[in-house]
């Protein structure tokens, strides 16, 4: 193998650039599944699906697609808050989340996927924004904008995030909800009310990473799998519900894809991420900062 | 009523006499091509369900030990045909189900070690890892064709039977029966009930004695097993295998829609389930298209478990509870209150 210092230090910055936009993907997993236990499985589905708003808006109005991520994250919200309602209703009340809850969500991810085969065939779609373009050279190392400007846009995510569930009372609710739930009634806090507030943002967040997904390569409806196995991953990795490791975890197997596909070449890159997994899930199951 | 074991496998062995005969009957081999896929679920939700079903353990990866099944036949394929690819099969269909079979086994073992610390959740997580960190090594593996895909040239006909389609549904068919047979009877055994238990309670099920771990193991390598096993003779169902289509996500999901919509507890979910809509799904595929036919499974297993979570099984359950509890009802109102009828 030849090796170059120039490859190396490129492949290690685009693998941090990237793995920043992973943390975007895995703040909603990590914190449906990491807080509320509520493992949806679809999450990626619904980053599609936020794909796809920001296509149709960018493609009829050429509004820009972070901004329309924003604008209609409250409708995600919505979605994600009626999605918990049902789950609640039909799984958790009655126990069952394991088996069937399980399987609730595998059936939406193929619901959600089928439905947008068949309005929007497989046609891979893209956007357009004045940084998709341009790409910064300093030195020899070549940042694309198109990677950058998703990594800064889900790190502010991931700062909101982290601020909604620290500084504030709903969100130390929802920490509070994952500890104890019956303490948190004693509060006279309904923990039913919290969990969906928490679902919802977990869903609202799938907006932006959706648009996020659609700035850093074109997008069609089956997307979505390869990154299954690569936010839960992360999540895992990270330790469940910690967001500072949700990104360390992220850039990590960022890095070490990035890596892999550049010396070994990218048809081994989706072993890396589900290798990582099977091994901290054998090794080391609380993750790197568990709780 | 319980029939022994024996006795089933007789049933069984008729009941499949005249699914054939049925089928032959028809004339048609478009018959065949169908119900091979039929069979092949039957197979996959029924070896999924004694993971699924019975231990409660929900396995993402039925493509992967699908495929490790049809790999192994590939491997075995081109290493008996050497470089010449015009060769005829040498190596009959059952030997290359045992490979398949024994191949996904070790890898069941092997999952089921790894995992064994996980519980619900990680463990489903770790299996739709298991089926990517495979594909991945296909992919990159030449001898088996790599990304391109390799063809496996059936031969024209089989003796006795005529087309070897037919060799194949009934090598399905057979493995069908066996597969039902296993359920049934590790339902019936002390092992169904370690299971059981497993699925009820783990920490109780380990605290009263079953050893968990080495009936989780035995699950999680019968159930493999039976799916490499169905996963063996589809190379030479299809004729050209390429690793996108053989890891797809959908036998994950129809292996755990069938289950169940049909109803987990018992060996009979599955076989209805994936019956039911095997069938559906076939003639989606021909009327409308196969992208529906995903749509109709995905809203059905999203239906069943919201509305009817013990699948049909639980709905006839319930149905016929029902109808006794207002027979007996009816009685007692008849017998508290004699001559009160005007």
């Amino acid at each position: 193998m030849i090796f170059s210092f120039d490859l190396l230090i490129n492949a290690i910055v685009s693998g941090i650039l990237i793995g920043g936009f992973y943390a975007a993907v895995t703040s909603g997993v990590s914190l449906a599944f990491g807080i509320l236990d509520i493992v949806n499985i679809a999450h990626p589905a619904f980053i599609i699906l936020g794909s796809y708003v920001a296509y149709i808006i960018n493609a009829t109005f050429g509004l820009d697609p972070i901004l329309t991520s924003i604008i209609v994250t409250p409708l995600f919200y919505v979605l994600g808050a009626g999605i918990y309602q049902i789950y609640y209703l039909s799984f958790e009340k009655r126990g069952q989340e394991s088996l069937r809850g399980l399987a609730f969500f595998f059936g939406l991810l193929f619901i959600t996927e089928v439905s947008l085969v068949l309005y929007f065939g497989v046609d891979y779609r893209y956007v357009n924004a004045p940084y998709i373009g341009p790409t910064w050279h300093l030195g020899d190392v070549d940042i694309p904008l198109r990677i950058m400007v998703p990594c800064v846009m889900s790190l502010v995510l991931i700062g909101v995030l982290q601020f909604i569930l620290t500084r504030t009372f709903i969100g130390r609710a929802i920490m509070a909800v994952a500890q104890d739930q019956l303490a948190l009634r004693l509060m006279a806090i309904d923990p039913i009310r919290i969990k969906r507030i928490a679902f919802g943002i977990s869903i609202a967040t799938a907006s932006l990473a959706g648009a996020l997904l659609i700035i850093i390569q074109p997008v069609e409806p089956s997307v979505g799998r390869q990154y299954i196995g690569r936010v839960f991953a992360i999540c895992v990795l990270g330790g469940l519900g910690s967001m500072p490791g949700a990104v360390i975890a992220a850039m990590l197997v960022g890095i070490v894809e990035s890596l892999t596909s550049t010396f070994y070449g990218p048809s081994w890159a989706p072993a890396v991420s589900f290798g990582f997994l099977l091994l901290t899930l054998a090794v080391r199951p609380a993750g790197l900062m568990g709780r | 009523m319980t029939v022994r074991t024996p006795a089933f496998l007789a049933i069984c062995l008729v009941v499949g006499a005249v699914v054939f005969g049925l089928a032959i009957y028809a004339g048609n081999d478009y018959v065949f091509f169908a119900g091979y896929v039929v069979l092949q679920y039957v197979v996959l939700s029924t070896a999924w369900n004694i993971l699924g079903g019975y231990c409660g353990y929900v396995n993402f990866g039925t493509a992967a030990f699908f495929a490790l099944g049809a790999y192994s036949t590939v491997a075995i394929y081109k290493f008996t045909s050497g470089d010449d690819a015009t060769l005829p099969l040498a190596v009959p269909i059952p030997v290359l189900m045992l490979f398949g079979g024994i191949v996904s086994g070790i890898v069941g073992l092997g999952m089921g070690y790894l995992t064994l610390r996980l519980r619900g959740a990680f463990f489903s997580i770790a299996t739709l890892a298991l089926a990517v960190v495979l594909e991945t090594l296909v992919v990159n593996w030449d001898y088996v064709g790599g990304s391109r895909g390799a063809y496996v040239i059936r031969p024209e006909e089989f003796p006795l039977i005529g087309g070897y389609v037919r060799y194949l549904f009934l090598s399905m068919l057979l493995l069908a029966i066996l597969s039902i047979v296993i359920a049934r009877m590790i339902e019936r055994s002390k092992l169904g009930f370690g299971f059981a238990t497993i699925r009820d309670d783990e920490l109780a099920a380990e605290a009263s004695g079953v050893p968990t771990l080495r009936v989780k193991l035995i699950a999680t390598t019968i159930s493999g097993a039976l799916m490499g096993m169905a996963g063996a003779p589809f190379p030479y169902y299809i004729g050209y295998l390429q690793p996108d289509s053989t890891f797809a996500l959908d036998y994950a999901v129809n292996s755990i829609a069938m289950p169940l919509i049909g109803g987990t507890t018992s060996w009979v979910g599955p076989l209805i389930g994936s019956v039911l809509l095997g069938t559906l799904q076939q003639v989606a595929t021909v009327t409308i298209s196969s992208a529906v036919n995903l749509l109709i499974v995905g809203c059905l297993l999203v239906g069943f478990v919201i509305i009817a979570p013990n699948g049909i099984i639980g709905l006839v359950h319930t149905y016929l509870q029902r109808r006794e509890d207002d027979f007996v009802g009816r009685r007692h109102v008849d017998a508290d209150v004699p001559g009160a009828v005007p």
